[in-house]
């Protein structure tokens, strides 16, 4: 079950800056500890970086979550930037094409529960991630 | 099912009728279950409460338990089972409080071959079976509840953070670790440190039985994490067997420090701030 | 755009980063930093990110490079005040930061760096500078 969902735009620097404000906000109202907050926001900061260097801009949508058992947070970037190619290397450490450190992906799996990435050369790139209360 | 509104309202009047009769009856049943372990004023001042409490709901026209006017009585149930449960009765008694209302109620009714009566029985039965049902679920909340609380009272028992010297703090572990305490013992160990300002922590490991791959990457871990932070890390107290199976495991502990005991660490910590050990001759005075 | 203030005191330069910074305000204070080792000729710098409540990749970068540059610079830097949440999320991304100093708080590292500048100064009295005998 979906409770209300909050859109920001990423077009700039600054758009990045107000995603991880906007989940830090959410990750505090779902009562996440404070670790998990922490990785979250990361998480977040790294794939928002990726929706604006990589995919040309786009969106990010933070919503709180609910499954039978527990609470959590749910973020989903999607761009219509050129897609990526070959995930498997996108997704392993140190890779990288934009002269960072290549631990935007790769990093960003191992700080959330869930992770789901949609993408196809040309098509864009939608990336969910999920984390759930303790 | 929901009772008709005449059902309850002819049940408010059973009830009110037969009050005292019923409540004795039904403490006494009630009482059966519990072998003493409640006082019988006790018993009948709460058996009391909760007859007021239906006799209230099905005269404010209450058909089922989920009904606005069966607000008090819900309220009721749950206090009872709560507080049945933190007394250490088990959810079988528990519901059995509830239960025996209907042998109570069938023993006030008496003899009886009339239809509506019977009826009116088996409706206030199914109402019984609800709020019985419903005791159940809060004693079960109520348990688990419980149960989340203590598990966290001892994991914060379990893992304390002392200071062993100025600059110097240990976390003596004891017992199995499982990851949700190594994680535990990771963020308190490492807030210690900003807290005190400690550049040195010891993790003593003496008190644990067993080391799995899981809570050595959560040690690992913590040391890597406490370096970030300009902290060091040494752990000591690694038992023969511990040591066997780190290596059969194929952990690497890279150029972290270990040390057979707390005392060695602690001298080598001292050490590493020019402090030396040494052994003074007692003088007499 | 907001700028992170450089502040000198004795030998030491001190930044405390109390922003939330955009890539590029980081970027700035990489140059800022550069700029300002040279013109006060301080030999070491520390910078505070207690204020900080994540770290990620483009910042833990921006303080690699950082000290990388100073050390070019013959300045030492220290990062301090690094919060334990993010240690612990910065150990799950994968950023171990090597070679970043780092200590727990502004004290202990002014201590760390008087403490380095008095090795290189008794290295310096030595005979055989250690420092000095190139890689054979």
């Amino acid at each position: 079950m979906n409770e209300e969902s909050r859109l920001i735009p990423v077009a700039t620097d600054q758009d990045v800056v107000r995603v991880r404000q906007l989940v830090r906000t959410v990750s505090v109202e779902a009562k996440l500890s404070l670790v998990d907050q922490t990785k979250l926001v990361t998480a977040a900061s790294e794939l928002a970086r990726n929706t604006l260097v990589y995919g040309g801009g786009g969106t990010v949508e933070v919503a709180r979550v609910r499954n039978e058992i527990r609470a959590g947070v749910r973020i989903v970037f999607a761009d219509q930037g050129p897609g990526i190619a070959d995930l498997d290397l996108a997704l392993t450490d140190g890779y990288t094409t934009g002269g960072g450190l290549g631990l935007g992906l790769s990093g960003a799996r191992r700080l959330v529960d869930e992770f789901a990435i949609d993408t196809a050369p040309g098509e864009g790139t939608t990336i969910t991630i999920t984390k759930w209360c303790r | 099912m929901a009772l008709s509104p005449d059902e309850s309202g002819r049940l408010a009047d059973l009830l009110s009728e037969h009050a005292d009769g019923l409540v004795v009856h039904w403490a006494e049943l009630v009482g059966n279950g519990l072998q003493g372990r409640m006082s019988r004023p006790e018993l009948e001042r709460q058996t009391r409460d909760l007859q007021k409490g239906f006799q209230q709901a099905f005269a404010a026209g209450a058909r089922d338990l989920t009904d606005e006017e069966a607000g008090e009585l819900r309220a009721q149930l749950g206090e009872l089972s709560s507080n049945r449960a933190r007394q250490g009765f088990s959810a079988n008694e528990t519901a059995i409080s509830v239960f025996a209302l209907k042998d109570a109620v069938l023993g006030v009714i008496g003899d009886t071959s009339d239809a509506q009566t019977l009826r009116d029985f088996v409706a206030f039965s199914g109402f019984i079976d609800r709020a019985a049902l419903f005791t159940f679920d809060s004693y079960v909340r109520v348990r688990e509840a419980l149960i989340a609380d203590q598990a966290e009272q001892l994991l914060e028992l379990s893992t304390p953070v002392v200071k062993l010297w100025e600059g110097v703090v240990a976390v003596p572990l004891v017992g199995t670790l499982d990851s949700a305490r190594a994680q535990v013992v990771m963020e308190r160990l490492l807030q210690t440190l900003v807290d005190t300002g400690s550049p040195y922590a010891i993790i003593d490991i003496t008190g644990v039985p067993a080391v799995d791959t899981q809570v050595a990457q959560h040690i690992l871990k913590t040391v890597v994490a406490a370096r970030l932070m300009g902290a060091d890390c040494i752990i000591s107290g690694i038992r023969p067997q511990i040591a066997q199976t780190i290596v059969a495991l194929g952990i690497e502990f890279g150029d972290i420090a270990t040390k057979s005991s707390l005392a060695d660490a602690l001298r080598y910590v001292l050490g590493k701030n020019s402090y030396k050990v040494v052994t003074s001759k007692r003088t007499e005075h | 755009m907001e700028r992170v203030p450089v502040l000198k005191i004795g030998d030491i330069l001190l930044v405390s980063i109390q922003i939330d910074m955009e890539d590029q305000v980081a970027l700035q204070l990489q140059e800022d930093l550069a700029e300002k080792i040279v013109t006060t000729g301080c030999h070491g710098v520390i910078i505070d990110i207690s204020a900080l409540d994540i770290v990620d990749s483009f910042v833990g970068r921006t303080l690699a490079t950082i000290a990388s540059v100073s050390r070019v610079l013959d300045a030492e830097t220290v990062v301090v005040g690094m919060r334990p949440a993010v240690a612990i999320t910065l150990v799950e991304l994968g950023l171990s930061l090597p070679g970043i100093r780092t200590a727990l708080n502004v004290e202990l590292g002014i201590e760390m760096l008087a403490r380095s500048r008095g090795e290189v100064w008794q290295d310096d009295e030595d005979e055989g500078d250690p420092a000095a005998v190139p890689a054979s």
